[in-house]
């Protein structure tokens, strides 16, 4: 089950990296890091068990960084919409070269 | 059985991922999502990680979700059904790097799964502590100023929201 974990952690994290790539909506690219934030934890806890508890508190540290993460994210994106009345990422040009 | 439900869960949860990819509406995306991260906390149970999987549903499924839920529907993104999809290049060049990294990622987590001993010392820590107290021990003790520095990150992270998300800042 160990190796299972596994393999369906490397496909939740690729789903994830799929979704940023493909999708210009800036909180379902939000939602898709999220998705590869939990895929890690996935790969944390299923290693856990061949090396020991100390897997399952790095999830637990990831878990606070991905609330942190999220507030502050959401916020900035609140913030660009109130600027630009959007949250498709390519009117978000002022930066692009 | 645990097979069985291990199997069923981790269909749901890659039906859940593809999902959110997939959904046009930003809500349904979003609950998707919760699909997503509460099949996955199945699979922490059947991993005996008991707790996370409790904190995964009240933590991840419970308050980031209704976070995001939240900004979606103060926003009024819930009837945006503009189609968002990149198209052509944009999207075969990201498919084919995504099934790159599948193949590189899978690779090396299999070979890091393959030795998969019968005991784990994770089961001894729960025989002896419980399933919070075999956390909360090295929690508390060796990772203690981590743990510290998680409490000064979430302050942080208070106020960087408030202050971003502020009328006029």
């Amino acid at each position: 089950m160990i190796t299972d974990s596994l393999v369906l952690s490397a496909l939740l994290f690729v789903i994830g990296t799929l979704g940023v790539l493909i999708r210009r909506n800036a909180i379902i690219m939000f939602l898709c890091i999220e998705l590869m934030l939990n895929a890690v934890n996935l790969t944390f806890v299923a290693l856990s068990r061949l090396v020991g508890i100390d897997g399952q508190l790095f999830v637990f540290f990831v878990m606070t960084v991905a609330a942190a993460e999220a507030a502050v994210g959401l916020a900035i994106i609140i913030s660009i919409f109130r600027h630009y009345e959007t949250v498709d990422v390519q009117s978000f040009n002022l930066l692009k070269w | 059985m645990s097979d069985v439900l291990f199997y069923m869960f981790a269909a749901l949860a890659l039906g859940g991922a593809m999902g959110v990819v997939a959904g046009r509406n930003p809500v349904a995306s979003l609950l998707s999502m919760v699909l997503s991260l509460g099949s996955t906390s199945v699979i922490f149970v059947l991993l005996e990680a008991h707790f996370l999987a409790a904190v995964q549903v009240i933590v991840y499924a419970g308050a980031i979700m209704v976070l995001f839920l939240f900004v979606i529907m103060l926003l009024n993104l819930g009837h945006d059904y503009r189609p968002d999809l990149r198209v052509t290049l944009w999207l075969i060049a990201p498919v084919a790097a995504a099934g790159a990294l599948f193949g590189i990622l899978s690779r090396g987590l299999r070979a890091a799964g393959a030795p998969a001993g019968t005991d784990s010392p994770v089961d001894a820590a729960v025989e002896e502590y419980g399933a919070i107290g075999a956390i909360a021990r090295p929690l508390y003790t060796e990772w203690v100023v981590p743990f510290e520095i998680t409490g000064i990150l979430l302050l942080v992270a208070i106020v960087g929201a408030l202050a971003l998300a502020k009328k006029r800042v």
